[in-house]
């Protein structure tokens, strides 16, 4: 039964990282290293517990449905924000690309952390709210007491945003963008506009990751300390997933599987100390290094990050 | 529906704003825009800290001035140093990266490599005890933590060289393979199983007049010599040669790969250094948060000073300034530690984007060109009856929009070429 339990939890930690990757690589796919995706999880989670905050104060007078709905509205709103500013400098301003998202990444955590800080000395209510992300037919004996309603929604976003990305022409226009931004604008297709929506749609995603950390996997106070180093894995998984949000669903799983496995192992009767616990964590990121050198060394087109990646467009450069 | 139904729009679609390059802005009009962006950013912080924690601006003015310079002799002389002490430590990160950046290579590792620098240097005085006497125990304590710095930057960097690997990506990577190493060492140093080492015994490097002089002095040095390589040496030029046009170098006899490799070697080596120096001149100890992001701020201090050492030591003090100023106000006030992440974000943020007003002209349509927007609907009228049928509906407006565009950044007759050709690439 154990097993069972570790496998739940593995893809229910998992969709953090889902949600994360395939927003990244929404973004990647238009050309953007958007390496503010940590601080936008942070933010977002920030916005959707602040609502969650206030609406479970008194013992949730509102409808859960509604509770829900309100959370993620405000999440993917704090997302899109975000993502609108890194827009603008980024896209509009051509900022430097590394350099916009670290400084997003470092206002993102301190403007979440700064939101978190006033939420604890209201008093912390949305930890209440984890059981509204849960089914309600699902018991506390069910397997689904490990994974709610948005493990499914972050399921069924991957598979469509990797049917758009790759079976529709606004996917083929997006890739265009991120290939090369100048045989788009000559075709016809209007690249800020782009990079605008993707980015924005992709933040958005990412934010939904950081609510369902802290909310719904952690349900804690101090959840939200560790979202950062959650956003660092999303990017991660998006090189592990070779920028395709369908190999996410399998990568992120096993992103899971890596991450809680030094906790799980004792359990599982193998004698383990901290230590040892503590270099197993290291295992996500050292297999996102070996398919790095790997994709790189086979050197196939398909397997690589969008030629103009990091490149800020500019029409009259030539 | 024809190519060429024309249909007549009263209404100019030039768009409102059309950028420019800028040629060579001088230097005291660029400092200008920069100075104003940093004075605007302050002043909209103020406002935002009057908002949110109800400081009035004469109160945050003077909070900021207390946090770095101190109210009376006694407090001045222990911020000052801590603000000098503080940008020396930045300052030297950001030199360590800045021959790779130069050299358009990404590294944005230095988090990681500093933290192993430290890491090794700690290992170093952990493992030898009392064998070797002060000065051999320094130097191998900067051996390794020079080595294990060189280390951690070179594997990307080969990577890089051969098989052309995204180096933003992998030195990322390695940042947090350094973390979980370091937690690893530090459960295992620790048979408590606290985890935390605590100050090491021996290893701290002398003081000469103040503790924190000799590590301000070294960082000084570095910054000397740094520029001197950078600016006036072969090695130097070549890296500015690579970071330019890789291509370029090749033409030119520039074995880009050796170069690649040389310059990470010395970026991971001044990263161990600056571990080195944090262990033994400050810290004596290691923790998972030695470096504490200061790494990724390195990165941006590095590139709001254009790479040049000397500028990064007026960069990596403003900087150290805002943080330290808002954490005193976070602290007179009340409102938790992040507070200063967002003024320096901020900050930031206005001088990532005043960078546009230097590269860039910005001018603004004043009279609507009658001539163009003809033109223009012929390239509406096309695109319409290319995408009509197949697209979606965000589409077609998508394809209006972009044509529309063209039109303001070209001449007219030349826009009736662009339409010709996005006629037949449909």
């Amino acid at each position: 039964m154990i097993v069972f339990e570790f496998l739940l939890n593995a893809l229910a930690i998992g969709i953090t990282f889902l949600y994360g990757s395939m927003g990244e690589t929404i973004t990647e796919k238009a050309g953007h290293l958007n390496l503010g995706i940590p601080g936008i999880m942070s933010v977002g989670s920030a916005c959707g517990c602040a609502v969650l905050n206030v609406l479970c104060r008194d013992g949730c007078p509102v409808h859960p449905v509604l509770i829900v709905i309100l959370a993620l509205l405000a999440t993917l709103a704090g997302g899109a924000l975000m993502g609108l500013l890194y827009s603008f400098l980024a896209v509009s301003l051509r900022s430097n690309q590394n350099v916009t998202g670290l400084a997003m990444t470092i206002f993102g955590v301190g403007l979440a952390k700064f939101i978190f800080a006033k939420l604890e000395v209201d008093g912390v209510f949305y930890t209440r709210s984890t059981k509204y992300f849960r089914f309600p037919f699902a018991n506390t004996t069910s397997s689904l007491q490990y994974i709610g309603i948005l493990v499914f929604l972050g399921i069924a976003l991957a598979i469509v945003s990797s049917v758009v990305l790759s079976r529709t022409r606004v996917g083929l226009h997006l890739r265009a963008v991120g290939e090369s931004p100048a045989t788009a604008d000559a075709a016809g297709i209007n690249v800020t506009k782009y990079k605008y929506i993707a980015t924005i749609i992709g933040s958005a995603i990412a934010a939904l990751g950081g609510l369902f950390y802290i909310v719904d996997f952690q349900g804690s106070q101090e959840a939200y300390l560790t979202v950062e180093a959650m956003g660092w894995l999303s990017v991660a998984l998006v090189i592990f997933s070779t920028w395709r949000p369908y190999v996410s669903i399998f990568g992120s799983f096993v992103f899971g599987v890596l991450y809680i496995l030094g906790s799980y192992l004792p359990s599982f009767g193998l004698k383990v100390d901290m230590a040892t616990s503590n270099l197993i964590k290291t295992l996500p990121y050292v297999v996102t290094i070996i398919v790095l050198i790997i994709t790189s060394i086979r050197n196939r087109p398909e397997n690589q990050p969008p030629a103009s990646l990091g490149v800020s467009y500019f029409r009259e450069d030539r | 529906m024809s190519s060429y139904n024309v249909i007549k729009h009263e209404v100019s679609k030039e768009p409102l704003i059309h950028i420019t390059k800028n040629s060579a802005m001088p230097f005291w009009k660029s400092f200008l825009i920069r100075a104003a962006a940093v004075a605007i950013a302050f002043l909209l912080c103020s406002i935002l800290s009057y908002l949110m924690i109800g400081a009035n601006p004469l109160e945050f003015l003077k909070t900021f001035w207390d946090g770095n310079f101190g109210i009376n002799a006694a407090a001045s002389k222990i911020v000052i140093w801590k603000l000098a002490k503080d940008t020396a430590v930045l300052l030297c990160i950001a030199l360590a990266i800045t021959p790779a950046f130069r050299m358009k290579f990404w590294n944005i590792g230095a988090e990681g490599q500093v933290l192993i620098g430290a890491l090794a240097a700690v290992a170093v005085v952990y493992y030898s005890g009392d064998k070797f006497p002060d000065w051999l125990l320094f130097l191998f304590m900067l051996l390794a933590a020079v080595a294990a710095g060189i280390v951690w930057a070179v594997i990307p960097a080969i990577f890089k060289a051969i098989w052309n690997s995204n180096e933003t990506l992998f030195t990322l990577m390695m940042n947090y393979a350094a973390t979980y190493f370091v937690a690893f060492c530090l459960v295992k140093w620790t048979p408590d199983g606290s985890s935390t080492l605590g100050e090491l015994k021996r290893g701290h490097l002398p003081s000469i007049g103040h503790p924190y002089l000799l590590l301000i002095l070294t960082v000084l040095l570095i910054t000397g010599l740094l520029f001197v390589y950078l600016y006036y040496s072969k090695q130097g030029y070549e890296i500015s040669v690579v970071g330019e046009s890789q291509r370029t170098a090749k033409y030119i006899g520039i074995n880009v790969k050796k170069v690649i490799i040389r310059t990470m070697t010395l970026s991971g080596a001044l990263c161990g250094l600056t571990g080195f120096m944090i262990v033994a001149a400050l810290d004596h100890s290691v923790t998972t948060t030695t470096v504490g992001g200061r790494g990724f701020t390195a990165i941006i201090v590095s590139w709001m000073a254009k790479f040049n050492p000397l500028v990064m030591i007026g960069v990596a003090f403003l900087i150290v300034f805002l943080n330290q100023g808002a954490n005193r106000l976070a602290t007179n006030f009340r409102v938790g530690k992040a507070f200063p992440d967002l003024v320096v974000g901020v900050i930031i943020f206005f001088v990532i984007g005043c960078e546009f007003f230097i590269r860039y002209k910005v001018h603004i349509r004043r009279k609507a060109p009658a001539a163009a927007s003809v033109s223009g609907n012929v390239a509406e009228g096309i695109s319409e009856s290319g995408e009509g049928s197949g697209g979606g509906g965000g589409d077609g407006s998508g394809v209006v929009e972009a044509s529309g565009e063209a039109r303001s950044d070209e001449a007219v007759n030349e826009t009736v070429n662009d339409t010709e050709k996005e006629g037949n690439a449909k």
